[in-house]
């Protein structure tokens, strides 16, 4: 039987707001215990909940950017249950009337085709705090540093049938928020973490299988891995005449496994109910519209921009529009060289492959897109080859100056003087006779094959710099 | 001395008649002598109250005094005062002591009154007898075998029995008014979001409102004046301007029109003390009022209501009581399940313990729609009821509770009993308005309460409506025997 598998995930990213999302206490990760937590993190008795309208803020920009309903009456709920690290026994967060309701996420996948997941809705909560259970003899240690740091948590509809299309979708909300700013969208640090609801189901079965929710993704990378090694597990379930259990399962990296964590049968109940200390929060028509008017261009317009005016293909467009600094580092290169394409190659693929080798990000790049740009110039107008680009390219990555510096001092300019080459094609045509003849008694469809042989002869004298083109012209000339 | 009012007191002070750390040590004394025959106090002050005062004398002397500098008064230990224990009543915080101020002490410091101690209540103002305190219970002053009421029945028992001149105090369902109807002293509950709730140790956080209790209207309007201010950490205080609460105290009464329920003069109301409500009601026709007859058709679904709204939310309120951070943690817990059951079981009583089950119940999967949603619902009505009445009254009379005190443990074994002691008082924290019990009479030696509930945001209203019933009668100057029997008093025998 051939099996469908059904995804949607659930999101959570943490808001780059100064302060907490109920208390004035510093979001600065990276401290002592305990240090930037106050009366109201500890929950001490008689402390009480303000939010903080910038949170709400970054909350409504994201709902502005997937185009969603913003619900300009949404309203805080307490979550009971007790844990540790959870100050007050209930999380506030919202269930009923969360801030942004139904949007869509247009996400582009590798094929050229682009596909609309729609997202339920996002809500605004706090986060918790850190339960430690190293150095404290048997004992746990609580560090409340990360409790009531603000939160969107991002729900999407089943609507993903493929790994693939789950990172696409997870890589686009990764753009949304690092183009808005509201968030590092760091999934290593866990700015960003991923639960993937998986189930499966016979091809062309309309009914949804059970699903299970993954946890402890926290990176692209395992995002595929956990749900390909879950998907395995619940088809050989099924095959062997077992049933998908509802429950959370954690993704272990190391084994490259799923495991039960709790089943949703004995979950808490947790006892939803509106926060009374918190009044609803209320919208004016007036702030939504100037957050409107206000939003950056995003990755989607960014993409039919680069495909319109750049001439790039959908692909290519949504690889460059992933985060605002790769779109903009490639906008420079592409200006300031004036080949587009050149340049949307250059940076999806060497420049891309280096900054992976070294685990850079683009920010961390140490060429510039000018100088990148510079280079690409060169190869366009004929300077250099594109063989003896990678050259410069390798240079100017370490640092040994811009494009035309480099050329100018390792004297790799081009040969395009057409007698230097021919003086070269004579001597390659002269050391090797046996070939000229050859290539000469040889069938005419078979010749352009044996003509690379002489080309790369001639370059090889030219130590590469020769012109390629040139280079053929005078040896089909000559032979 | 202690039967000073207020405005007594301070000009006392400012004559130089007496300093403040004399009537300090003067209300101190007293504490020493009598408190331990009621109990009213659960954390007595002196030394940081003697500084205080001291501070104050010199703020008098340099001609800086607000109205309260220098005046002693009693914190219900429910508000969180920094450096002080603050235990709200329960073993779960009997060694708690806040790192911060409540804004309502805060308020107070910045007033420049003098805190005397701290005073008992039903643990975390869960009850209405105050027999619920880990610290056992407060005696009413005129009766020592019977209920002060509660939960502010230290407060109530300490202005009564004339311990502090005036007391904070809270009413989540007539925590404030049925003390003070019990105790025979004038006590108001204040419109929800007037007194900010920051530090006020929560039980059901859409209901609670801090309020004054004092011997008089007069007494109160002061104590309120200092306690009311919007306060931008409360999420829930309301940015309305503060009146000047005694500047109206004495308008005349003639044209107010006075709301009477007719069901609040039904079912399970003591006939005498019916009489005495009316008795009062005629006196405020005496005072050129006209009496309507009003209907709140909803009221008799108050007690219900309240009782899935107030322990569902307290259920929550007091979850952060978990032995992690703070407060009671159980000996040698043997894992994380162990010492939450525990530490909750051995910290809170069990009138805590019953609302937090009331309150779980009725929020769980499959019941949060019959009891939690339908709640709302009727709330919503109750308040209705309310704003269609004020059509046609400027303010609402009637018994503040359907009999006097009662004798300690004669409702401690049926919970619902014990919570009908709040009927008439509970509709007016559920609707979200201002309420006030002031005494309008006596039975058999025990106070009578009259309850007068306004408008929102109107307790200028209620204080002036309040303050002319005492001018024309002096059911509020009764003091218990007890408050005068003092080894000063007995002197001549020894």
């Amino acid at each position: 039987m051939s099996w469908e598998t059904v995804i949607g995930l659930e999101i959570h990213v943490q808001l780059k707001t100064k302060s907490k999302i109920f208390s004035g206490s510093a979001v600065d990760f990276g401290q002592d215990p305990n240090t930037n937590a106050s009366a109201i993190d500890l929950a001490m008795p008689g402390t009480l909940p303000v939010v903080n309208a910038e949170a709400m803020r970054m909350a409504t920009r994201f709902g502005l950017a997937i185009d969603a309903t913003i619900n300009q009456k949404s309203v805080f709920e307490r979550k009971n249950y007790f844990y540790p690290d959870l100050p007050k026994g209930y999380q506030t967060t919202q269930l009923a009337e969360p801030i942004v309701g139904p949007g869509i996420v247009t996400i582009q996948l590798e094929n050229g085709t682009s596909k609309d997941v729609r997202i339920h809705h996002a809500h605004l909560e706090e986060d918790a705090g850190k339960s430690l259970h190293e150095d404290f003899h048997g004992m746990s240690g609580i560090d409340l540093n990360r409790a009531g740091t603000p939160l969107i948590e991002i729900v999407s509809e089943p609507d993903m049938r493929t790994p693939e299309e789950a990172i696409a979708f997870l890589r686009q909300i990764h753009a949304i928020i690092t183009y808005l700013d509201i968030s590092d969208g760091e999934m290593s640090q866990g700015s960003m973490r991923c639960d993937a609801n998986v189930s499966v189901r016979p091809m062309g079965q309309e009914e949804l299988g059970t699903r299970t929710e993954l946890k402890n993704i926290n990176s692209f990378r395992f995002v595929e891995r956990a749900i390909n090694v879950e998907v395995e597990r619940q088809i050989d379930l099924i095959e062997d005449g077992g049933k998908v259990v509802q429950e959370t399962r954690l993704y272990d990296a190391d084994k490259n496994e799923t495991r039960s964590m709790r089943s949703k049968e004995v979950a808490n109940d947790y006892r939803y109910f509106p926060c009374p200390d918190l009044l609803p929060v209320v919208l004016s028509d007036e702030f939504v519209q100037a957050e409107r008017e206000s939003l950056p261009e995003l990755p989607v317009a960014k993409q039919a921009r680069f495909v319109n005016e750049h001439g790039l293909s959908a692909y290519d467009a949504s690889i460059l529009t992933q985060n605002r600094e790769t779109a903009d580092y490639f906008e420079t290169a592409a200006k300031t060289c004036g080949d587009s394409k050149l340049a949307a190659n250059w940076v999806t693929v060497e420049l891309a492959a280096l900054l992976n080798k070294n685990d850079l990000g683009i920010s961390d790049c140490p060429i510039s897109a000018e100088n990148l740009g510079q280079m690409i110039q060169r190869i366009k107008d004929g300077s250099i080859s594109g063989k003896i680009a990678k050259t410069v390219f390798e240079a100017m990555w370490n640092g040994e100056g811009s494009a035309n510096e480099i050329i100018e001092a390792k004297g790799l300019k081009q040969v395009s003087d057409s007698g230097a080459i021919e003086a070269m094609v004579d001597e390659v045509l002269a050391a090797n006779s046996q070939q000229v003849d050859n290539y000469r008694n040889a069938a005419p469809d078979k010749q352009p094959k044996m003509l690379g042989f002489f080309v790369g002869q001639v370059m090889k004298i030219s130590k590469g710099q020769a012109n390629p083109g040139e280079v053929n012209r005078i040896l089909k000339e000559k032979l | 001395m202690h039967n000073l009012s207020v405005a007594q007191i301070s000009q006392g002070l400012s004559k130089g008649e007496f300093s403040s750390v004399e009537i300090t040590q003067h209300f101190l004394d007293r504490i020493h002598q009598l408190d331990s025959s009621i109990n009213a106090y659960i954390t007595k002050l002196d030394e940081s109250a003697l500084a205080a005062a001291q501070q104050a004398d010199k703020q008098i002397a340099a001609g800086q005094a607000n109205p309260l500098t220098g005046i002693p008064f009693a914190h219900k230990d429910i508000f969180c005062a920094q450096g002080v224990k603050t235990t709200c009543g329960s073993r779960m915080l009997e060694n708690f002591i806040s790192p911060y101020d409540a804004t309502v002490v805060a308020n107070l410091k910045q007033a420049g009154a003098i805190c005397l101690g701290k005073t008992n209540m039903d643990e975390f103002a869960m009850g209405s007898s105050t027999e619920t305190s880990y610290f056992g219970k407060t005696m009413n002053p005129w009766d020592l075998e019977t209920v002060p009421g509660g939960s502010s029945g230290g407060s109530a028992a300490a202005v009564a029995a004339r311990l502090a001149p005036i007391a904070t105090a809270t009413d989540t369902g007539g925590s404030i008014r049925q003390p003070a109807s019990l105790c025979g002293i004038t006590g108001l509950k204040p419109t929800y979001g007037r007194v900010s709730r920051w530090g006020m140790i929560a039980f059901a956080s859409s209901m609670d409102q801090a309020g004054p209790m004092g011997k008089s209207a007069e007494d109160c309007a002061l104590l309120l004046q200092a306690m009311a201010s919007f306060d931008s950490k409360d999420s829930t205080s309301i940015d309305h301007l503060v009146p000047d609460y005694s500047a109206n105290l004495n308008a005349p009464l003639e044209g107010l029109r006075v709301g009477v329920p007719k069901e609040f003069f039904e079912q399970g109301l003591d006939p005498q003390i019916a009489a005495q409500v009316h008795n009062a009601l005629a006196e405020y026709e005496k005072l050129g009022a006209t009496l309507i007859d009003i209907e709140l058709p909803n009221s008799k679904l108050a007690v219900p209501t309240y009782y899935v709204l107030a322990p569902a939310e307290a259920s929550a309120n007091l979850s952060r009581f978990d032995g992690v951070r703070y407060g009671h943690r159980c000996e040698n817990p043997s894992d994380l399940m162990d010492m939450y059951c525990r530490s909750r079981e051995e910290g809170f009583g069990e009138e805590v313990k019953r609302r937090i089950m009331i309150g779980t119940y009725v929020l769980s999967a499959g019941y949060y729609d019959a009891y939690f949603r339908k709640a709302q619902q009727v709330r919503r009505l109750i308040k209705n009821d309310f704003d269609r009445a004020f059509e046609k009254v400027d303010i609402i009379a009637s018994p503040t509770c359907p009999s006097t005190a009662f004798k300690f443990g004669a409702k401690t074994d049926n919970p619902v009993e014990m919570y009908l002691e709040d009927i008439y008082t509970i509709s007016v924290n559920l609707a979200g308005l201002p309420g006030m019990s002031l005494p309008c009479g006596q039975i058999d030696g025990m106070p009578v309460g009259l309850q007068l509930i306004g408008k929102h945001f109107d307790e200028s209203l209620i204080l002036n409506a309040a303050h002319m019933f005492q001018q024309a009668t002096d059911w509020h100057t009764l003091a218990p025997a007890f408050a005068d029997n003092t080894s000063e008093a007995n002197g001549g025998a020894s």
